[in-house]
């Protein structure tokens, strides 16, 4: 089975997160990024395990700058057999899916997983517009996955219990927690890595339908305000002028 | 009393020594510290509490790539460097002396000699049996009465046919009650010391467990003890004699040391730093305070010295060029670096630095051993002495 994971790169959860260039655009001075949780711990694990059931071959690709490399090899190092880089900075999902999408067209892929959502900026939008682009049949947020010959059953759990579903390969899926167990990778692994192949192909041509006007932090945190226990009157200035709950 | 709370370590890095490290250290230092957080802090405190050996590590630190990560891939190691080795062991170490000397033991002492000096029959046999944990191995160089004097061993062999008869005991055996195989230095008739590969089963080996450790409660220790046990000749190392053998492989382990405690230092400043963050008194955070400032300022410079020295020493290990006497200074210094944080860790905790929710007590108990196994903190002085000087002091 020839499956492709896209694999994305997100901050780590403990950086701390700014915006420079009139707040159109994330700052990355200082932050340290990591493999997206859904695609690495779910997506490629779960391709890793079904390659080892069926045979095949696991492909990682990711839209981005040389300095996503880093997430590029440790997917390597996981267990992904080669890895693709679109050479382009991920600016919307729509572009992103159109890079990937392009790619993949001609490649024959039975299987294309990706993680439900990047853990930065959670759209969740990437596998339903990849799966138009490419025409082929979409499940999202998969907690469990089996492959018999070119039939997938895909499981996601919805409100009150768990919703089951089948459909023929060439599918989109995109994996929740559940969907498999995280792998650590080991360092043999990270040595394999090193000669893997990794090709980096050069963007299609595309314009973005949308731009982005800016970003805002939320507030910071009020710190607890203590108030004087004989100051009822304070109290409930505070709850209706400054909460403003009463 | 047990605790398990979640591990919530993060790095700490002041001087960028990342920007010094390949890709490769960093996805192995990353491995290594998630396994750390999955498999070996939930655990650690409950283990150590109870001084019981969590054996089912030893094929995590197998799955992970622990076990001698510098030895070739085709004999079952890893194939890395021997920066990536420093790296692991520092992640080790953050969690757990004891578990980072599980690794030292199986890579740095029973691994390197049968793959520096073993017969290529030797190496296919047991290396890659060690490399995935199927085998443990341990390391017999120390007698009750000879530590720092490893040269006056009295344990012997003595050729009988195709066999040596293997007489003698060897004590403060880390792993030797559960080890599949010991490497055992013994002197031969003619009074060189000769490395022999002693396998469990053997008539008259028998290795008892020492208990009674206030330090290293989850790694196991022992004897081991040896009452004519035939060893077949094909089991001696071929390729050395004497004592640049075994002092080879100290000299290995301690490098690993050197790098492995600044991970339990690590492991302290952090825990130290974030509860003085948390911890208020006279109405504000104890970090707010300047003698805290000055103990976690000084922690922090310390270990940063240290950091900057295991790189160094891992630079010039990579080449080939890192002396014994190096490796002695970065022990020495680095040991009692992390053996000096863990104690002004420990005043920062207050009350609950001494309790097993927080891991300070535990940390400062094995530094006790790590400050004492593979050369002294003495020992490790006089070798610098002797290196400067070129004039022997220990006799």
């Amino acid at each position: 089975m020839n499956i492709l994971v896209c694999i994305s790169k997100t901050p780590d959860t403990t950086a701390k997160i700014s915006f420079k260039n009139d707040s159109k655009e994330f700052n990355s001075d200082g932050v340290q990024f990591i493999l997206n949780p859904y695609d690495e711990w779910y997506a490629l694990v779960r391709a890793i395990e079904i390659k080892e059931q069926v045979g095949g071959n696991v492909v990682a690709l990711n839209v981005g700058g040389s300095d996503t490399e880093a997430i590029i090899r440790k997917a390597l190092a996981i267990g992904a057999d080669e890895a693709v880089r679109i050479n382009a900075e991920p600016t919307d999902s729509m572009f992103t899916a159109f890079q990937i999408a392009e790619y993949a067209k001609s490649k024959g892929f039975d299987l294309i997983l990706l993680g439900k959502e990047t853990i930065d900026y959670n759209g969740s939008e990437l596998g339903a517009m990849l799966a138009e682009y490419l025409d082929l049949p979409y499940v999202s947020y998969a907690s469990s996955l089996t492959i018999d010959g070119s039939k997938a059953t895909v499981q996601r759990d919805i409100e009150g219990g768990v919703e089951i579903s089948e459909l023929n390969v060439p599918c989109v899926i995109s994996a929740a927690k559940g969907l498999a167990e995280q792998r650590i990778p080991n360092m043999k692994g990270i040595m394999m890595a090193k000669s893997k192949p990794l090709t980096v192909v050069e963007p299609e041509g595309f314009d973005s339908k949308i731009q982005t006007i800016g970003f805002t932090v939320p507030p910071a945190k009020s710190s607890i305000k203590m108030v004087d226990p004989n100051d009822m009157d304070e109290l409930v200035r505070l709850l209706s002028e400054e909460a403003k709950v009463l | 009393m047990s605790s398990v709370k979640t591990d919530q370590y993060q790095h700490h890095d002041y001087y960028s020594i990342d920007d010094l490290l390949s890709e490769d250290h960093k996805l192995a230092r990353d491995a290594v510290r998630n396994w750390v957080k999955k498999e070996v802090s939930p655990i650690i405190e409950d283990y150590s509490n109870r001084a019981e050996c969590p054996y089912h590590l030893f094929k995590g630190l197998a799955e992970i790539g622990a076990f001698g990560p510098s030895i070739p891939a085709e004999y079952g190691g890893g194939g890395m460097d021997e920066m990536a080795y420093g790296i692991i062991m520092t992640e080790l170490e953050r969690g757990d002396s004891g578990i980072r000397s599980m690794a030292s033991v199986q890579g740095s002492l029973v691994m390197y000699p049968i793959f520096k000096f073993g017969s290529e029959e030797q190496k296919r046999k047991y290396l890659p049996k060690l490399g995935s944990g199927e085998f443990i191995g341990c390391f017999g160089l120390t007698e009750p009465d000879h530590g720092s004097n490893p040269a006056g061993m009295i344990t012997n062999i003595k050729e009988d046919g195709d066999s040596y008869i293997l007489n003698g005991a060897k004590m403060w055996i880390t792993n030797s009650p559960v080890a599949d195989i010991a490497v055992v230095w013994a002197k031969d008739e003619q009074g060189i010391i000769r490395g022999l590969v002693v396998e469990k089963g053997m008539p008259g080996f028998t290795a008892p467990e020492i208990h009674g450790k206030w330090s290293l409660r989850a790694s196991i220790t022992g004897e081991l003890v040896f009452q004519d046990v035939r060893v077949p000749k094909s089991n001696v190392l071929p390729n050395v004699q004497g004592l640049k053998g075994p002092l080879s492989c100290l000299s290995k382990a301690r490098y690993g040391i050197a790098w492995g405690a600044i991970g339990a230092a690590l492991d302290c400043y952090d825990s130290a730093l974030r509860y003085s963050k948390e911890r208020i008194q006279f109405g504000k955070p104890l970090g707010q305070f300047q003698l805290t400032q000055k103990k976690l300022a000084e922690m922090i410079t310390e270990i940063t010295k240290a950091q900057l020295l295991a790189w160094r020493l891992g630079s010039l290990a990579n080449q080939g060029l890192a002396t014994p006497a190096q490796i002695s200074m970065a022990k020495r210094n680095n040991v009692a670096m992390a053996l000096e944080v863990a104690r002004e860790a420990r005043q920062i905790h207050g009350g609950m630095g001494i309790t097993n929710e927080y891991p300070i007590m535990r940390h400062m108990m094995n530094l006790e051993t790590v400050l004492t196994y593979e050369g002294t903190h003495d020992i490790h002085l006089l070798i610098t002495g002797m290196d400067i000087t070129g004039l022997n002091a220990f006799s």
